[in-house]
């Protein structure tokens, strides 16, 4: 029987890069997929574009794919990442310039286009999914509007022989579903295939994630050698059933533990794990140890597509100031709390116009919000506030440098920060009104 | 007994929304996850979250709750202003509600 091997090369845009070199040296791999576009990046993208018309992709871009294309190309590892965010057809010029500069000359680059719809989002009225209100009410604070393609641009792309495939906003398990798709020529209807490859997809997506990454608590779940964590291949029969692994002797492990967390993880509704080609039903999934790193997965059932696309619409929101200042020794608890608390006067008598403030300390309730247990011999005061204006933004920090001299006695270690909010909201657009195209570079 | 000593927890984000798995370390322990771990025992813990709206999925065939809190991230990573901002922190916080064997019914988690 046929199967595919497809390997996850990164999971967020700040991934290590040396995992997917490893995947392409050894990892005997068709495909390589790097997940790299958190649902904000891509508004950040877009403002970077508006700067730099050759610019608004992912920053390390260059820096991966000139690790990797060797490897990949002396292996016939084909490629497929949402590295493009905003500008896809740019991204795809600095591949064929990279690989050029590598000795690469006849790689063929394709970029998937069509997934900005700002013109028609800020055009029209649309409902806002998660929160009440339309995208009117956003007004001309939106500065980018993504809807999320599926496969079909990418198995596109696959057929007409790109050895790499560059796009914008794709659903994440997309980029592995694609290669799949094009590998076994799955029907676009083939509801429980496709489900099945949005499994991999999903399990894949977050690279490390499933092999040992995210996972480790020293002597509850102790996971080998994480700094040279293994990032994850499928290995993936043309019925879709597949084998989760990864290159033997690379740090890490695959069990049906780290399997059965990145499976449910960030899935809403385990019956109805929406996608732009699938909804998948993860509730029938079994997983079984098929040998030392090896878990076989099968059982995701699938249900017809929806017919509207999810779309990310950035917008501006304003501007966050923060400041943090540490305290230790006895009463550092005490003289914390009267840290923030002067910081909130100040903010007040000097009229910085704050909407919204956080303050907590570090070591205590920061993250937790519970703010009980053993008092801590060290503890770091921050103050965090949402305010209109950058220059109100950066008074938050100041105010928390401020307490050097006029706060508590003992303050040190002051930092501060301040930096425009962009906030995402999510709306429907019905998929004809979306028109995903491909265009190659050379 | 902690959860802790039952399950162990991932948690993710996807706007204001958190989601927390937990999942049993032995099948037969999914029994007492899904009589321990219940939407009133998971927000009375987390109190201080905040938490608008909780949803509990009970997966059988893996021996897992899925966890949906709605509301429970001040906005969400990308305007939120806590240190925190994904609240990837949040799951492990489960891990000493008291839970299984032992466990008194009347008595609270933590106070």
């Amino acid at each position: 029987m046929k199967s595919v091997r497809i390997g996850a090369g990164a999971g967020f845009s700040g991934d290590r890069i040396e995992p997917a070199v490893e995947l392409a040296e050894r990892g005997q791999l068709d495909f390589l997929a790097f997940e790299c576009l958190a649902e904000r990046t891509i508004a950040l993208a877009q403002a970077a574009r508006r700067r730099d018309p050759d610019g608004g992709f992912d920053p390390l871009l260059e820096r991966r794919m000139a690790a990797v294309l060797p490897a990949a190309r002396a292996n016939g590892v084909r490629i497929v990442t949402n590295m493009g965010a905003a500008n896809p057809r740019a991204a795809a010029r600095v591949v064929v310039r990279t690989a050029a500069r590598l000795g690469l000359h006849d790689l063929r680059v394709a970029a998937v286009l069509g997934d900005d719809v700002e013109a028609l989002i800020v055009a029209g009225d649309f409902p806002l999914t998660d929160r009440a209100g339309t995208s009117r009410d956003l007004g001309g604070s939106i500065v980018s509007a993504n809807a999320y393609l599926g496969i079909a641009p990418i198995v596109e792309a696959l057929q007409q022989g790109a050895d790499i495939v560059i796009t914008g906003r794709v659903g994440d398990p997309a980029l592995f579903l694609a290669p799949l798709v094009h590998a076994f020529g799955w029907a676009e209807d083939d509801w429980t295939r496709l489900a099945r490859g949005t499994l991999v997809g999903h399990l894949l997506e977050c690279a490390g994630q499933v092999t040992g990454g995210y996972f480790a608590d020293p002597g509850v779940k102790d996971v080998p050698d994480l700094a040279r964590l293994g990032f994850p291949i499928a290995e993936v029969d043309e019925d879709g059933d597949a084998i989760i692994t990864k290159v033997a002797g690379s740090g890490g492990k695959v069990t049906i533990a780290t399997c059965k967390e990145q499976l449910l993880y960030e899935v809403l509704d385990p019956a109805a794990y929406v996608q732009p080609d699938v909804v998948s039903d993860f509730t029938g999934v079994h997983l079984r140890q098929a040998g030392p790193d090896r878990v076989a997965i099968a059982g995701a059932a699938g249900k017809p597509r929806p017919a509207a696309l999810k779309v990310s619409i950035g917008y501006q929101d304003g501007f966050i100031g923060e400041g943090q200042i540490s305290y230790a020794g006895p009463n550092a608890v005490a003289r914390g709390r009267l840290a923030l608390e002067i910081v909130r006067e100040r903010l007040a008598l000097t009229g910085v116009r704050v909407e919204e403030i956080d303050l907590s300390l570090i070591g205590v309730d920061s993250v937790s919000r519970r703010g009980v247990g053993p008092e801590p011999s060290e503890v770091r005061a921050r103050v965090a506030g949402r305010t209109r204006s950058l220059d109100e933004a950066r008074q938050i920090g100041r105010e928390v440098e401020a307490l050097y001299t006029n706060g508590p006695a003992g303050g040190g270690g002051a930092w501060m920060g301040a930096h425009e909010v962009i906030a995402v909201a999510s709306t429907l657009i019905d998929r004809e009104r979306v028109r995903p195209s491909v265009a190659f570079e050379s | 007994m902690r959860l802790g000593e039952l399950a162990h927890v991932r948690t993710g984000d996807k706007g204001d929304v958190s989601q927390v798995s937990v999942i049993a370390f032995r099948a037969e322990d999914f029994a007492v996850l899904r009589r321990d771990v219940t939407v009133a025992r998971l927000l009375a813990h987390l109190a201080n979250l905040d938490v608008q709206e909780a949803t509990r999925y009970e997966l059988p065939g893996l021996g897992a709750l899925s966890f949906v809190l709605r509301g429970a991230l001040r906005g969400g990573v990308t305007r939120s202003l806590s240190l925190d901002a994904h609240g990837k922190t949040l799951g492990a916080q489960l891990l000493d509600l008291d839970c299984g064997a032992g466990r008194h019914p009347d008595r609270p988690d933590r106070t």
